[in-house]
C-alpha cells in the first residue's frame, strides 16, 4: 500500500488540472490518478498527410471507435446523441475546439426567471473572478465589449474573423442580430511559453503547435513544478469508505495492471459527467448499496448534453475552408428566454469555418449534397472551401429520466462495469432545435448563401456531459453542496461537469474550470473545519 | 504481422470488388483533370490500408457482393450506383468503413490536391494564413443594446 496522501484527485482533464494547480500552494501532498497517458504534440494528426483520416480512427472523438489505452467503452445505443470524450492528461481539452464562452448570469437562475429546472446555489458574480483567473492561465483570446455579457477582458487578442467570420457577420448585420468574435482558448500570440496559433485548422484532433490551451500544457506543468504528483495509466475502480462514512482512499489498477490501494484524507472526483457517476455507482457497498454519495438517488440522473443543430451554407466565393481555428464568431441573439418563441431558455450559434477535403467529401456524400459518380467532382468543388456552418448549441434542461447507469454486461479492459446511457430529446429541446434551424437558415441566406442544408440533432455531438451529480443546498435534491462537497461523504468532492444544475446554451469547459478553481478556493479557505 | 500476411488479408476477388466500389464512388474526370479512386497508385494505398483493417473491410465487401447478386464488380454502372445507394442506406456503418477508406486516400493524393489548389503537405509545421477580416463590421453590434438579462445576486 502506498503512503497516504492529503489530496487524491481522480482525473487529469479540464477540472482536475485546474484544481490541482490551485491546491498546490497549500503544500499538501497531492496525487492525481489518470487512466490515460500524456500526449505528444509531435504525434498529433496534423503532423502527417493522413491528418484527416486519423480523426476518424485513433483520434476519433468516440471512445468506442478510438479504443485508446485510457478509454473505457460506453453503451450509448439508447441515445440519439453519442458520447464524445478523450481520456488522458488534458482530458477533453485535447480534442475540444477551444470555444470558450461563459454562462450568462441568467443561467444560474432558471427556476426564478423561467419557472423550469432549479436555480444554482451560486451565481455569476461568485464565479466571475474564477472565470477571469482561468482565462489568464488558459490564455483566452477574445475581444472586450461583447454586449451579450457583463464586462470581461480576455487576455489575448481575438482569433481572426477571416473570410468566414466577415461573410457571416455581414449577414447578421443585415438582420440587426447580435454577433461577436468567439472567446477561444487559443493563443493568438506567444503566451506563457506557448507558441501562437498558425491556423493549422485541426484543433479537434490535438494542436501540434501547442497554441490551443489543453491542460497538459497549461495547468499541469505549473502544478507539477509545485510538486503535485501525476500518475498516468492508473484506472480507479472504486472509492472505499470506512465505518465513519468517510472516504478512505481508492482501489486502482496501475500501469502494469496491478491492483493498488491509495489512502487519502480528501478524495476529489474529476472524471466528467459520465465517468464520475460511473465511479460513484461502481463504489456501491453494503453501507451505500445505491452507490457512493447517492442518498438523494440523483447520481447518474439529469444527464444533460447540448443538443446541436447544424446549419451549413454554401457560398459562391471561397471562404476560409480548412484553414484557421474551426470556430470563428458567435451569435447569442436567441440566448435569453422569449416566451413568444414557444420554448424556454435559448441557444448560441457557434460559427464554424470549413473542413478538409476528406471531411467535405464524406459529409457531402452522407447527407446527399455531394453525389457518387460522374457528378461528384463538380458538386465537391461547389462545397470545398465554400461553406460556413452554424452549430446551434441548445440548452438542455435536466430530466431525471436521462441517465447514466452501469451496463450489466459491458466492461472495460480491467473488468470494471462500463456506463450505459439512456437519453431522449425533450419537447422543449425539439422546439428550440427547430427554431435554430429556421433562424440559422435565415442568417445564412442573409449572408449570401446559395444553398442551406440543416439537420439535427448532431449524432456524434455528445461532448458536453453535465448534471449527473448536481450541486445544491438540499441533500434530497442534489449530490454535492454549494462548494462541491458531497452531502453524504464529507471528505469527497466533485469538480467536473457532473455538478452543473443546468446546462446553459454554451460550451461548458470555461465554467467547469471556473467551478474547479472555486471549489479549490473553498477547500483552502475551510481547511481548519473542512469536514464539519 | 508480416507484409506477406497482410497481403493475404484481402483476397484478389475482394480487391477487385473494392476497386469497383472506389471507381463508382469517385471516377476519373477529364474535365477536372483528376484520376479516379481506382487509379493504380491511389488504389495501392487504399489496398494497403484495407489489409490493415481487413476484418471490417471484408465484412463490408461481403455484404456489398451479396446485394449485387454475388459480385458488385460484375454489375454495370447504373446497377452499381443503385446497389451502392441501397448499401449505404441499409448498412451505414459498413458503408462508412469503405467510404472513409476510399475518400481518405483519394483526397491526399498529390495530383488531386494540386487540382484543388492545395499544397501537398501536412498542415504542421508551416500552418496557413487566415485574413483578419474587417473588424469595423462590429460597430453596429458594439453600439447596440445590452443583450443579457440582469439578475439579482
Amino acid at each position: 500500500m502506498a503512503d497516504p496522501v492529503d489530496v487524491l484527485i481522480i482525473g487529469a482533464g479540464a477540472s482536475g488540472a485546474a484544481l490541482a494547480w490551485s491546491l498546490a500552494e497549500t503544500r499538501m501532498r497531492i496525487v492525481c490518478l489518470e487512466q490515460g497517458d500524456w500526449q505528444s504534440n509531435a504525434k498529433f494528426p496534423s503532423t502527417g498527410r493522413d491528418w484527416e483520416e486519423r480523426q476518424y480512427q485513433d483520434f476519433s472523438i468516440s471512445p468506442n471507435v478510438r479504443r485508446g489505452i485510457g478509454d473505457y467503452p460506453i453503451n450509448d445505443d439508447d441515445s440519439p446523441i453519442k458520447i464524445a470524450n478523450f481520456n488522458g492528461v488534458g482530458g477533453g481539452t485535447i480534442l475540444y475546439a477551444a470555444h470558450f464562452p461563459r454562462l450568462h448570469p441568467s443561467d444560474f437562475r432558471v427556476r426564478s426567471l423561467d419557472g423550469v429546472a432549479e436555480d444554482w446555489p451560486i451565481d455569476y458574480k461568485t464565479l466571475e473572478p474564477f472565470y477571469a483567473e482561468n482565462d489568464r492561465i488558459m490564455g483566452v483570446s477574445g475581444l472586450a465589449g461583447d454586449p451579450a455579457y457583463p464586462p470581461k477582458e480576455p487576455p489575448l487578442p481575438p482569433i481572426p474573423l477571416g473570410r468566414t467570420g466577415e461573410t457571416v457577420g455581414r449577414g447578421f448585420n443585415k438582420l440587426g442580430w447580435h454577433w461577436w468574435p468567439a472567446d477561444a482558448a487559443i493563443a493568438t500570440r506567444d503566451y506563457e511559453g506557448r507558441s501562437r496559433c498558425i491556423n493549422l485548422g485541426h484543433c479537434g484532433a490535438g494542436c501540434s503547435q501547442g497554441a490551443k490551451a489543453s491542460t497538459d500544457i497549461t495547468y499541469w506543468p505549473l502544478a507539477i513544478r509545485q510538486r503535485v504528483e501525476l500518475r498516468t495509466r492508473c484506472r480507479v475502480r472504486e472509492i472505499t469508505t470506512g465505518d465513519d462514512g468517510m472516504a478512505k482512499g481508492v482501489v486502482y489498477y496501475d500501469s502494469e495492471g496491478r491492483e493498488q490501494f491509495q489512502a487519502a484524507e480528501i478524495v476529489i472526483v474529476a472524471c466528467n459527467g459520465i465517468g464520475t457517476p460511473r465511479l460513484l455507482l461502481n463504489s456501491a457497498s453494503a453501507r451505500c448499496p445505491q452507490g457512493l454519495a447517492n442518498s438523494s438517488g440523483l447520481v447518474g440522473k439529469n444527464l444533460m448534453f447540448h443538443p446541436y443543430a447544424r446549419i451549413q451554407g454554401t457560398f459562391a466565393q471561397p471562404l476560409d475552408g480548412y484553414r484557421g481555428p474551426h470556430i470563428s464568431i458567435w451569435s447569442q441573439q436567441f440566448y435569453e428566454t422569449d416566451p413568444q418563441r414557444g420554448f424556454v431558455r435559448g441557444y448560441t450559434f457557434q460559427t464554424d469555418r470549413g473542413a478538409g477535403p476528406v471531411t467535405t467529401a464524406l459529409g457531402g456524400m452522407r447527407n446527399g449534397t455531394i453525389p457518387w459518380g460522374a457528378d461528384h467532382h463538380r458538386a465537391f468543388r461547389d462545397y470545398f472551401n465554400h461553406t460556413a456552418a452554424f452549430s446551434a448549441i441548445c440548452e438542455d434542461l435536466p430530466e431525471e429520466t436521462n441517465t447514466v447507469t452501469l451496463d450489466p454486461a459491458l466492461k472495460d479492459a480491467h473488468g470494471v462495469p462500463a456506463p450505459r446511457i439512456h437519453y431522449r430529446l425533450s419537447d422543449n429541446s425539439r422546439s428550440m432545435l427547430n427554431h435554430a434551424v429556421a433562424t440559422g437558415t435565415e442568417a445564412m441566406r442573409a449572408a449570401g448563401a446559395l444553398a442551406v442544408h440543416a439537420e439535427y440533432p448532431t449524432a456524434h455531438g455528445g461532448w458536453h456531459l453535465m448534471g449527473t451529480a448536481r450541486m445544491g443546498r438540499d441533500p434530497e435534491r442534489s449530490v454535492v453542496n454549494e462548494w462541491g462537497r458531497s452531502h453524504d461523504v464529507r471528505n469527497l468532492f466533485i469538480v467536473d461537469g457532473s455538478v452543473f444544475v443546468t446546462s446553459g446554451g454554451v460550451n461548458p469547459t470555461s465554467t467547469i474550470q471556473a467551478l474547479a478553481l472555486y471549489v479549490a478556493d473553498n477547500i483552502k479557505n475551510r481547511l481548519s473545519n473542512l469536514f464539519d | 504481422m508480416t507484409d506477406d500476411t497482410q497481403q493475404l488479408a484481402i483476397s484478389p476477388r475482394e480487391a477487385q470488388e473494392l476497386r469497383s466500389y472506389a471507381a463508382a464512388m469517385i471516377p476519373a474526370s477529364v474535365e477536372f483533370a483528376v484520376p479516379g479512386a481506382d487509379d493504380e497508385q491511389i488504389f495501392a494505398a487504399i489496398l494497403h490500408s484495407a489489409n490493415a483493417r481487413a476484418s471490417s473491410v471484408v465484412a463490408a465487401l461481403a455484404r456489398l457482393a451479396e446485394l449485387g447478386g454475388g459480385s458488385f464488380a460484375g454489375l454495370d454502372g447504373d446497377s452499381q450506383q443503385r446497389v451502392a445507394g441501397f448499401f449505404r442506406r441499409e448498412s451505414p456503418a459498413l458503408a462508412w468503413q469503405l467510404s472513409l477508406l476510399v475518400a481518405s486516400h483519394y483526397y491526399r493524393d498529390d495530383r488531386v490536391m494540386r487540382a484543388l489548389g492545395m499544397e501537398t503537405r501536412a498542415p504542421f509545421p508551416q500552418g496557413f494564413e487566415v485574413e483578419q477580416g474587417d473588424w469595423t463590421l462590429l460597430e453596429p453590434v458594439r453600439s447596440g443594446p445590452k443583450r443579457y438579462r440582469d439578475v439579482n445576486g
